[in-house]
């Protein structure tokens, strides 16, 4: 590797990976919202991955791969309990649901011995690094783009635009919520286990509501026409604070009127282009 | 120390309730989760702060801070939720809107205001308590059962037994209908934002009597618990939230008395998931079905 790459590497090491962890964690969230459906439990998620992960390697000293695999059945599972009861119902209960699936998982990472309580895990051994994070999300976002060419695409969007007609149609609505929420929670547990074995240190308040509503507004921001819209949202919000240094105090607000401007002023987000599909009008909607 | 416990449980129940009435009332004849109503009640637990620390009696500190944490509350609705309410936009719009305002919100006030947790200036209340069988039931806790209890008779008779009532409850039905049969449904919102946001207000005030403790978050803090007891009372029914809010101020303060302190704010999510899982209409709701 030439040295002035070595270089760059190095002093925005943090920085790097932060952008690669956000674009999954944006990704997670995009697969939710491009039903129509809301879930404020991606960081519940994550942090689910990130200590089933640093457990399991600190712990037990498992092999990375398999230590990511567990990282991402787990929160799965988490998300088929609050799933399964809720997508049934309107919209609103998922959102509260998951919430409440943050708040609990939160009391009791603070609470339980196993997890470190309120300090978290310190001293997880760096495995993780550029290929396997970005290999990820390279990998999401090659196949994401390809579902929503396809006919379970359709279906998504479908939903997004009236699920009552997309249910009439013969979409079959709570498998394709539930379908989704679990491929988000994986996703988002991945992230979580990279974040945690990249960064060495994880704690309880990392995983809040502060940081679900961050996800989201990765999303918001890129738009979720497509799934590229959510990564380059989640890369503008990161890189901001680094860039202009005095918003980084700021961050929390710039945060929450993307939010509102996003949803009153363009619903579509910035990136308002949605994928084309073969056989599809290459009209816009409007 | 059983009764002890029940007694400080119906005082933290009731503030619930109060907090949580509002939130529903709001959901039930608005028909959105509004996020930022949290923060109504950080609003009214520091206006009686400043109240009183300019000298202004606790008995007009509270409900002047509630009303105009009502008046927050219109405001706020009008600026946000009125434009997409008028595009008829999809409930979770709304709610991703107050979600982005209530991060908005909450980081200002923290610029403003700083984390320091505040307390009422000394004397602002009686400090005697009254003993009853052995019970010690302080003034604050008297002043908190007290209030809840007018306000929340006063919201009972005016949805079930005043003309305005029966507006708001053909609102709630079918909104487009109402307004055709001449209900004023932009007065009605206007109205029933500013009795949530009291409500919030004034569950603010007496929360920070009884912990006597006010920092901005407080509102947010408040609001993970005000779903547990929504969800578990059904959302928008008004005497759900009320039974609810005394379950889980009860519940709380025997997890915290008999179990352990740091495990009692997993009570009320404990709760939901329950709920959820086993009867998602809430106590006593019937479950809203969409038809085409």
């Amino acid at each position: 590797m030439p040295e002035f790459l070595d270089d760059f590497l190095f002093t925005y090491q943090t920085l790097i990976y932060a952008l690669g962890v956000n674009g999954l964690l944006a990704l997670s969230m995009y697969v939710v919202l491009a039903l129509g459906q809301l879930s404020l439990g991606q960081a519940a998620f994550m942090g689910l991955g990130a200590y089933v992960s640093a457990l399991l390697t600190v712990k037990l000293g498992l092999p990375f791969p398999l230590v990511l695999l567990a990282a991402m059945l787990a929160p799965a599972l988490a998300a088929l309990c609050v799933g399964a009861p809720t997508l049934r119902l309107s919209g609103v209960y998922l959102a509260l649901a998951t919430i409440g699936l943050g708040e609990v998982q939160r009391i009791f990472f603070i609470n339980s011995e196993l997890t470190g309580g309120a300090l978290g895990l310190s001293g997880i051994p760096t495995k993780g690094g550029l290929i396997s994070i970005y290999g990820s999300l390279a990998l999401a976002l090659i196949a994401f783009a390809f579902v929503a060419r396809s006919k379970i695409g359709r279906a998504m969007e479908a939903m997004r635009e009236d699920e009552l007609a997309a249910g009439a149609l013969g979409v079959d609505l709570p498998a394709y919520k539930l379908g989704a929420l679990v491929v988000s929670a994986m996703l988002a547990g991945l992230a979580g286990a990279l974040n945690a074995h990249v960064s060495s240190f994880i704690s309880p308040n990392d995983y809040g509501f502060d940081a679900a509503v961050t996800i989201l507004s990765f999303a918001l921001l890129g738009g979720i026409g497509s799934p590229f819209g959510p990564v380059l949202g989640a890369f503008i919000l990161t890189l901001l604070p680094e860039v202009l240094r005095p918003l980084a105090d700021y961050k929390t607000v710039v945060n929450g009127s993307i939010i509102v401007l996003a949803v009153i002023f363009m619903p579509r987000g910035l990136l308002a282009w949605r994928m084309g599909r073969a056989g599809a009008a290459t009209g816009r909607p409007k | 120390m059983f009764a002890q416990q029940l007694v400080n449980g119906l005082v933290v129940g009731s503030t619930y309730a109060l907090f949580a009435l509002g939130f529903t009332l709001m959901f039930g004849v608005l028909g959105v989760i509004n996020l930022t109503y949290g923060f109504y009640l950080s609003v009214g637990a520091f206006l009686a702060l400043f109240a009183t620390q300019h000298g202004v009696s606790i008995w007009l500190a509270l409900p002047l801070a509630a009303l105009a944490s009502g008046c927050v509350a219109v405001l706020i609705d009008g600026l946000l939720l009125t434009p997409l309410r008028r595009a008829k936009a999809p409930e979770l719009a709304s709610l991703m809107v107050t979600l982005g305002a209530t991060l908005l919100l909450y980081s200002l006030a923290n610029a403003a205001l700083s984390t320091d947790i505040r307390r009422f200036p000394p004397g602002v209340i009686d400090a005697n308590a009254l003993e009853i069988a052995g019970i010690r039931i302080t003034m604050t806790q008297c002043l908190i059962i007290a209030a809840a209890g007018i306000i929340v008779s006063v919201l009972l008779w005016v949805m079930n037994g005043a003309r305005i009532g029966l507006g708001l409850r053909a609102l709630a039905e079918r909104p487009d209908a109402a307004a055709l049969m001449g209900v004023n449904a932009g007065a009605l919102v206007r109205l029933v934002s500013l009795a949530s946001g009291t409500l919030a207000g004034a569950s603010g005030v007496l929360i920070g009597l009884n912990y006597n403790a006010i920092q901005p978050y407080m509102g947010e803090v408040m609001m993970l618990k005000g779903f547990a007891v929504i969800i578990l009372g059904g959302l928008g029914d008004i005497r759900g939230a009320l039974v609810a809010g005394l379950v889980v101020g009860m519940l709380e303060t025997l997890t915290a008395g008999y179990v352990a302190s740091s495990w009692k704010d997993a009570v009320g999510f404990v709760l939901l998931v329950l709920t959820l899982w086993i009867r998602p209409s809430g106590l006593f709701g019937r479950l809203a079905v969409k038809r085409a």
